[in-house]
């Protein structure tokens, strides 16, 4: 043994783990400086209020109702547009036309939709809706979000169809099934927990998007519950809110920053506890 | 070879039963089920079978044996059509089941697959209940009432012998079974929905030796009822269970005969060599 290589080769390790432990502190010192500062800057605002009044105008208190219940309306249509359709694509990628061209050009399209900025589909939603309906409207913001929904429930989808075993599809090919079944009763049911994930992150991801409501659905200072009018939301109420000079309309806004980040950590928690329950069993 | 003590053990037990085939036979001549006839198969341009031709008797079993990739599973996946899954791969000749044509393209692929039942060497539970597992196959092509479903699902699992170790726990979920007992659901999987054939596809290369001896048990119970293709390394193993033994080498049918006179006294110098271990 030659104690000289030995030694090297412990001081390395030694600088390498330093190296990485600073690493992981400074990402996670970040995460908790934020999640700090939205918890001090937010929590007091939290109040029955909050969930029971609409946005005021500057100088009166409120909450933030309206925008909470048109967050919840867009997200919820989003998801209604982009599950079905990515469940769908993903399905045909991975079961049906493996390997095969049209599935290459759609993963690499679904690829580029994937990291497509937010910014990019809210202006096409806004060409495609706004300006043909002549106004922005609640449907339009639902629309952008299913967009940004679509590439990510496509891409886990087919990600988790690819990790069932051909063998299980070839056992129930076996007792006489149509390729329907095999897919509805068994491929999906293997696959469940991880498409659920991803379905998870596409609603998270959706969340916060600013972006694409700011050209579709815009804002409303009332409770509107017209799907075909703009409609309140709470992303770009935090941005108009926190740009603005009133010292309440602020506070409103760190407490709506404060829900988002909750409602995200909680789906991202929620895709977690079920991904590692499935890789488990 | 100390390797052959146990086949030649075992053949010399099973003699008594060999007289008793012959005597059933006597009452009730063979018929071939399923006939392969000239069957050459391709993976793409690779041609893996040459001119298979076989026949496949009623109610015995019916052993492939051969080196690893000689054939025999290619040979094996045909008679369901199973390689019908993959495109570049395709049969050419004849395998006459009932009357028909297997690889008649016009073949309802789903309802032959429901005669022609397949149990494959890794256990394959699907992610369900254990009840679930077995009333699968049946849902498919029957609808019964519940108590008619009940006793479906408890006499396949009876028949392959899983019946007292799971009777408490048919609710709970298949995969939380040992290797064994998976195999076992499999196999009960399979014989639920009644099929004429059943096509076993080395079930014991995953199983340890008791669980082994018990398929086997149970593969000898079966040919009551089934036709059976069973595709093993294991010699011994198609010495003990089948009736008949294709010794197959580099895709083609080198012999074909009775197990006792392919074992005892192989008409071809490669069926020795293999059976006597001096290749494969």
């Amino acid at each position: 043994m030659n104690a000289a290589i030995y030694n090297r080769r412990r001081a390395v390790n030694g600088v390498i783990m330093v190296l990485a432990w600073f690493a992981a502190a400074s990402g996670i010192f970040v995460l908790a400086l934020i999640l700090g500062t939205l918890l001090y800057k937010g929590l007091g605002g939290v109040s029955w209020a909050v969930f029971s009044q609409n946005t005021p105008p500057p100088g009166s208190a409120g909450g933030l109702l309206n925008a909470i219940y048109g967050s919840v309306m867009m997200t919820l249509i989003g998801t209604a547009l982009g599950t079905p359709i990515g469940i769908l694509a993903g399905t045909y990628m991975a079961e049906y036309g493996r390997g095969n061209k049209l599935t290459m050009v759609v993963r690499f399209i679904n690829d580029i939709l994937l990291s497509a900025p937010s910014i990019v589909i809210g202006l096409f939603v806004y060409e495609m809706l706004v300006v043909t309906m002549g106004h922005f409207s609640a449907w339009a913001g639902g629309v952008a979000l299913g967009l940004l929904v679509l590439p990510v429930v496509v891409r886990t989808t087919e990600d988790m169809l690819l990790l069932v075993p051909d063998s299980m599809r070839e056992a129930s090919s076996a007792l006489g099934s149509p390729r329907w079944v095999v897919i509805m009763q068994v491929a999906y049911r293997a696959a469940r927990a991880g498409m659920l994930t991803g379905v998870l992150l596409a609603i998270a991801r959706i969340t916060g998007e600013t972006a694409p409501l700011l050209f579709t659905a815009l804002n409303n200072q009332f409770m509107s519950t017209n799907m075909n009018a703009p409609m309140a939301n709470l992303p770009v109420v935090i941005f108009q809110f926190a740009l603005s000079p009133y010292a309440d309309w602020q506070k409103l806004a760190w407490t709506g920053a404060l829900l988002i980040t909750v409602t995200v950590l909680i789906l991202n928690v929620g895709a977690r506890a079920l991904s590692t329950r499935t890789s488990k069993s | 070879m100390n390797d052959n003590s146990p086949a030649s053990g075992s053949l010399t037990t099973q003699k008594p039963h060999l007289g008793v085939r012959e005597h059933e036979g006597a009452k009730q001549p063979l018929t071939e089920k399923v006939s392969v006839k000239d069957v050459c198969f391709f993976y793409g341009e690779s041609k893996a079978l040459k001119n298979i031709t076989l026949p496949i008797y009623e109610r015995k079993v019916t052993a492939l044996i051969g080196p690893s990739g000689c054939g025999k599973s290619t040979l094996l996946r045909i008679f369901n059509r199973m390689y019908d899954l993959y495109p570049k791969q395709r049969a050419e000749g004849e395998i006459l089941f009932d009357g028909g044509n297997v690889l008649d393209p016009k073949q309802d692929l789903n309802l032959l697959r429901a005669r022609i039942g397949m149990v494959f060497q890794k256990p394959t539970p699907f992610p369900m209940s254990i009840y679930d597992n077995i009333a699968f196959g049946i849902r498919l092509y029957e609808r019964l009432p519940k108590s008619e479903m009940d006793d479906r699902v408890e006499s396949a699992l009876k028949r392959a012998a899983l019946w007292d170790e799971v009777k408490g726990k048919l609710g709970t979920s298949g995969l939380g079974l040992s290797g064994g007992q998976q195999q076992r659901l499999c196999i009960a999987r399979t014989i639920a929905v009644r099929p004429e054939v059943v096509l076993l596809d080395e079930p014991t290369s995953a199983l340890d030796p008791i669980a082994t001896a018990k398929v086997e048990e149970l593969i000898y119970q079966l040919k009551n009822d089934y036709t059976i293709v069973i595709v093993t390394h294991n010699m011994q193993q198609a010495a003990r269970v089948a009736d008949y033994t294709a010794f197959m080498y580099l895709g083609e049918l080198i012999e074909f005969g009775e197990t006792r006179q392919v074992f005892t006294k192989p008409t071809k110098s490669r069926t020795e060599d293999y059976i006597t271990g001096r290749f494969g």
